[in-house]
């Protein structure tokens, strides 16, 4: 018997005044899946990733998390609300949008603070979530005296204290140098298997190294789904969805020429 | 360089810098190992503000001028002297202007005349003068002086020991959070700007630049806050502010607020009496 899956999106559709971003887009998510969602800029990735994070919803169609309705109503309160924010962790493009606390400390505390726990339960979890990141120095800086990879980290920190069950990554190593895209791409390969994770990204690379599965935008519409091998050897469905272009570029043995090509 | 003369967008980038640099060297100062700096914040703001009280209560120059000595004190031992005595000069200029017509106008002994106009200074007058610029000197060096030895964030949480509302916290220490993440983009775009210009700007295109900067700060602050809740919802904001503090008492903390309970009290007596 199939699991109940972690999301199920049917005929979801979502429109900005200016544009369709999700045009009857059906997909299912099976947990434990880490699922990289592909697409050029304005195909719906952050779009969709919003629709599965309960904060925004489709004019049309309908969004199920565990075979749950995911309503407005439904997550303006009560237990489903809380246990919905528990359960999925959201770590947004810009760090500097998700850090809004006045230290590092208070951002990764206002989760479980949110929860209701405890203060020896937050105490407790707030460290583990410092050290798991390897950021405990920065406890007591302002957001606005971390370099973009450690505000990044805080991000992770700040979502993992509540140790989810799912994590939504918008462009997890979108601006970072490549130690800090490493460090991220590490973290999200010890999720692999133990959390479901779905993450936007335009790099083939992180897909290729953290998924298992990957989902293809276009315009809004699903435009291709399958095991990560199978979609990125789809040379003629990344050229068409503007993931692979052809460029001038230089081999090592010095020749310059022009054509489709990743970057390793 | 800069040239010598500045229009606009190189004096605006060079207080966005300016102010940042203070923020920073602020932050700095709060983190290092000076007395004050070891004590809880809650201590530091009750002892502080009992202070301000009774020096702002007191009509005495003496007294005015021993809390003086005890802020010089705590500053000396908390490594803040240097940036605290940088505000003297402003404090007693400007209210040196505030307190000059009473200098003049209070009734009393003329003790000399000031030159060109002749008006008369008289004692009174310049006892009270002098009573008003030590109570604002004073008032000002325990502000900075706990400004500059706590860091923003645990003042913060501090203020909540005096029953100020957790959302008045939480929306002061955004405030503060997000003047930052502004700055910044105020910077990237006067930079910008900047990198596309050839001469200087004449009076009606700076103002314009100034008008125009405003108009894309305040876009982007909307569009910022729009964000910024999606992201606080995201982890279960409802609309209930919690906080948390993990101050903890040491010895220290118990003796300092002793001594500052202390203080007050013989400070505001002693300031007060007929």
């Amino acid at each position: 018997m199939n699991p109940i899956p972690a999301f199920e999106l049917a005929d979801a559709t979502f429109r900005y005044p200016e544009s369709t971003a999700l045009d009857s887009l059906t997909l299912s998510i099976t947990p434990g899946q880490c699922v990289a969602v592909l697409g050029a800029n304005g195909s719906g990735k952050s779009t969709l990733l919003r629709v599965l994070a309960g904060l925004c919803f489709p004019e049309r169609g309908s969004v199920r998390f565990f075979g749950e309705s995911l309503t407005e109503p439904a997550l303006a309160h009560g237990a489903f609300a809380r246990n919905f924010r528990r359960r999925v962790g959201v770590v947004f493009q810009n760090p500097d949008v998700q850090l809004f606390n006045a230290t590092v400390f208070d951002e990764v505390a206002f989760g479980p603070l949110q929860m209701g726990w405890s203060k020896a339960q937050i105490l407790q979890r707030v460290h583990c979530a410092l050290a798991d990141l390897g950021i405990e120095a920065l406890k007591d800086r302002p957001p606005h005296r971390l370099s973009g990879g450690e505000k990044k980290r805080v991000a992770l920190a700040s979502v993992l204290v509540l140790d989810p069950d799912v994590l939504l990554l918008d462009e997890p190593t979108a601006a970072l140098d490549p130690k800090s895209q490493g460090q991220i791409v590490d973290f999200l390969f010890g999720c692999v298997g133990k959390k479901t994770v779905i993450t936007t990204t335009h790099s083939l690379e992180v897909a290729q190294e953290i998924a298992d599965r990957v989902l293809v935008l276009e315009n809004g519409r699903l435009a291709a789904t399958g095991p990560t091998a199978e979609i990125l050897a789809d040379t003629a469905l990344l050229e068409r969805t503007h993931l692979l272009h052809a460029h001038r570029h230089r081999h090592s043995s010095g020749a310059i020429h022009s054509h489709p090509h990743r970057h390793h | 360089m800069f040239p010598r003369r500045h229009d606009f967008i190189e004096k605006t980038l060079n207080r966005l810098a300016e102010s940042i640099g203070q923020a920073a060297r602020a932050d700095d100062s709060g983190a290092d190992s000076g007395f004050l700096q070891r004590l809880d914040p809650r201590v530091k703001l009750a002892g502080v503000l009992g202070l301000i009280f009774a020096a702002a209560a007191s009509q005495r120059l003496a007294v005015t001028a021993a809390i003086f000595a005890v802020g010089l004190t705590l500053a000396l031992a908390s490594r803040v002297l240097g940036p605290i005595a940088r505000l003297w000069g402003g404090v007693l200029f400007f209210t040196g202007m505030l307190v000059l017509p009473a200098a003049i106008l209070t009734p009393g002994a003329p003790l000399f005349h000031l030159p060109w106009v002749g008006w008369p200074i008289t004692d009174h007058g310049l006892r009270s003068a002098a009573s008003l610029i030590a109570r604002a000197e004073t008032t000002a060096t325990l502000a900075a002086l706990l400004v500059l030895t706590t860091r923003w964030g645990h003042l913060l949480k501090a203020l909540r020991v005096l029953r100020i509302p957790a959302l008045f916290v939480v929306i002061l220490g955004m405030t503060y959070r997000f003047i930052f993440v502004l700055l910044g983009i105020a910077r990237d775009f006067l930079e910008a700007r900047r990198a596309r210009q050839v001469g200087r700007l004449d009076g009606r295109q700076q103002r314009q630049m100034a008008v125009s900067s405003a108009a894309m700060l305040l876009s982007k602050s909307v569009q910022l806050s729009g964000e910024v809740y999606e992201a606080m919802q995201a982890r279960g904001f409802c609309g209930e502010v919690y906080t948390l503090d993990a101050f903890r008492f040491k010895n220290l903390d118990w003796c300092m607020l002793a001594a500052f309970v202390v203080i007050t009290i013989a400070a505001f007596g002693m300031g007060t009496l007929p």
